[in-house]
């Protein structure tokens, strides 16, 4: 795989087709868990494991699954991958595990598993394929600890809420004043919507001011700077 | 849509119509000053201020002219509206939060003045109810009316904030009174012997919501708003608390209790005869209050929280389009049915 490749498919899981700002997949999980960012992160971890291992296992066996009953294949073979997980946050996790709850299981049936399986692990080798689950992973990972920190810092004026389930020598750090009265529309789900409605506007807003500055820059300028980048 | 002649109208602008609302809006101010004190003119202060703040604000961000959009009012409205229906010692912040919310999400958000689909000062309300459930529910008892030294105190965060200060409101006072009573409280009793409760309604806030149906009714006159929705809203509350009160007086309120409560009045005339979140044809506005006025009710006397006009109106708000698609008036030489 050459660099070129790489840096597209990083391109696209990080921002052009991030799976919670542009594809405005598994919406349900992210609103539930980005309460604060170690819920998040560790959610999206938990994704990125799932992810790139059903990339791999799928793209592997592209050419041996019938084409007619490839979702029901896909399906198991991310059921098993998210067992695997599941048991390990149980295992090492148990109380982060207890309040993610039904969210680590319910990878199996979330969208972005299956959107990336689908389009992009059955038609690609397996390399390809891991580094675009990993990276897919990271679009949602930074998406939901941006939306957790958010949240949890008009919520209750924290940062790292529950970071103790995860590093029990660390405790959360408060970064308003004591006296914050607590914004509590923001840790309930309306300010989960409204947050992700800022955000995926943030987005496109700053697509339309790189797709501005790219139209305004003569159109050589613009070839030599690919050139340059690759 | 046609109404009989004559046909020439004076075309009132936006900003004649805001200033007739702000007008009509004074009785109910002068009479809630005179209750509570000068506080309640700080608050409307405080979120004019913000209001038109934030209004000038988002149009520099939009590339809209400034002048035109400041000078028309409907922040100023919406403002006021805002401010009627918060606690009046509330913290100056709250007011601002809540003014702020309304005019930048509510109002910008979805396209400006003409396009927002709920009712901003309402959404204002519903934001500051679910945030500060507690701050919101703080209401000043009457008959303790404060210098406006310690008022603005309070209201700056200067003074810390009193238990005796803050009550329930009367519907409040009422539904926890009657839970906490487990059906042996009786509500004429409560009525007579409750200090908070004057004549007809809450002691002082009858007279509030009495002025308020006042401006409502010169509202009314100056055809600025037509007799459809608020006429359907009051009548929706009467026939659901009238039914429930014959059915059981002793654990509902009369109609004229529920009518001179809360938010009814000012909900009536002056939120849900908003001419963009509400219905546009006469049937439309007559569904459109009946269902806030029952919406209303059962929220405020089955619900948690204080009152329930804000919820009604954003509710109700939501089946605005529907209602409007369904209730298209006839057009002259056309049959009944499809538009």
């Amino acid at each position: 795989m050459t660099r070129d490749q790489f840096s597209k498919i990083a391109y696209n899981g990080l921002w052009k087709q991030n799976t919670a700002l542009a594809q405005l997949l598994g919406l349900c999980p992210l609103l539930a868990v980005s309460t604060n960012i170690v819920n998040g992160v560790m959610l999206a971890l938990a994704t990125i494991l799932v992810m790139a291992m059903s990339n791999l296992a799928i793209a592997a066996l592209r050419n041996l699954i019938p084409h007619e009953i490839r979702i029901p294949v896909f399906i198991l073979i991310v059921a098993a991958l998210v067992t695997v997980v599941d048991l390990l946050f149980n295992a090492q996790l148990h109380e982060l595990y207890v309040v993610l709850g039904i969210f680590i299981p319910l990878i199996v049936t979330n969208c972005i598993v299956l959107a990336r399986v689908e389009a992009f692990a059955a038609k690609n080798p397996p390399l390809d394929s891991t580094i675009d689950g990993i990276f897919m992973g990271f679009g949602l990972l930074w998406v939901l600890a941006l939306l957790g920190g958010l949240r949890e810092l008009l919520g209750n004026g924290m940062l790292f809420g529950g970071i103790d389930m995860v590093f029990p020598a660390l405790s959360p750090i408060r970064i308003l004043p004591e006296s914050y009265p607590g914004f509590l529309l923001a840790l309930l789900p309306p300010g989960a919507f409204i947050l992700l409605g800022c955000l995926i506007a943030w987005k496109n807003w700053m697509d339309a001011r790189a797709a501005e500055r790219a139209r305004r820059k003569p159109p050589v300028a613009g070839e030599a700077t690919a050139e340059a980048g690759a | 849509m046609f109404a009989p002649a004559p046909f020439l109208l004076k075309d009132a602008s936006v900003s004649q119509v805001m200033t007739q609302v702000c007008l009509a809006l004074i009785p109910g101010i002068a009479v809630y000053a005179w209750l509570v004190g000068p506080a309640i003119l700080v608050q409307l202060a405080i979120a004019s201020f913000t209001a038109l703040l934030a209004e000038a604000a988002i149009l520099r961000l939009r590339d809209k002219p400034l002048a035109l959009f400041l000078s028309d009012g409907s922040a100023v409205v919406t403002a006021w509206l805002i401010a009627l229906t918060f606690p009046p010692l509330a913290p100056w912040w709250l007011v601002a939060t809540g003014t702020l919310f309304a005019i930048v999400v509510a109002k910008h958000l979805y396209g400006g003045l003409g396009q927002n689909p709920f009712n901003p000062a309402m959404v204002a309300f519903a934001v500051c109810i679910v945030a500060f459930p507690a701050l919101m529910s703080q209401w000043p008892s009457i008959g303790l009316k404060l210098p406006l030294l310690d008022q603005l105190n309070i209201i700056f965060g200067l003074a810390p904030r009193v238990d005796a200060l803050s009550g329930a409101t009367p519907l409040d006072a009422m539904k926890t009174a009657l839970k906490l009573g487990e059906g042996q409280v009786n509500v004429a009793h409560l009525l007579e012997n409750q200090d908070i409760y004057g004549n007809f309604a809450g002691r002082g806030w009858e007279w509030v919501t009495g002025a308020y149906l006042l401006g409502g009714l010169w509202l009314w006159q100056r055809k600025l708003i037509t007799w459809h929705a608020p006429l359907a809203f009051l009548a929706a509350m009467v026939l659901i608390s009238g039914g429930l009160w014959l059915y059981r007086p002793e654990s509902f309120a009369s109609p004229l209790f529920h009518l001179l409560s809360g938010g009814a009045m000012l909900g009536a005339f002056f939120i849900i005869t908003d001419p963009v979140s509400g219905c546009t044809t006469p049937r439309g506005k007559l569904i459109f209050g009946f269902g806030a006025g029952l919406l209303a009710y059962i929220v405020r006397v089955f619900g948690g929280y204080p009152d329930g006009v804000a919820f009604a109106v954003l509710l109700m708000n939501l089946s605005a389009p529907l209602i409007d698609r369904l209730t298209q008036p006839r057009i002259f030489g056309m049959k009944e049915g499809r538009p």
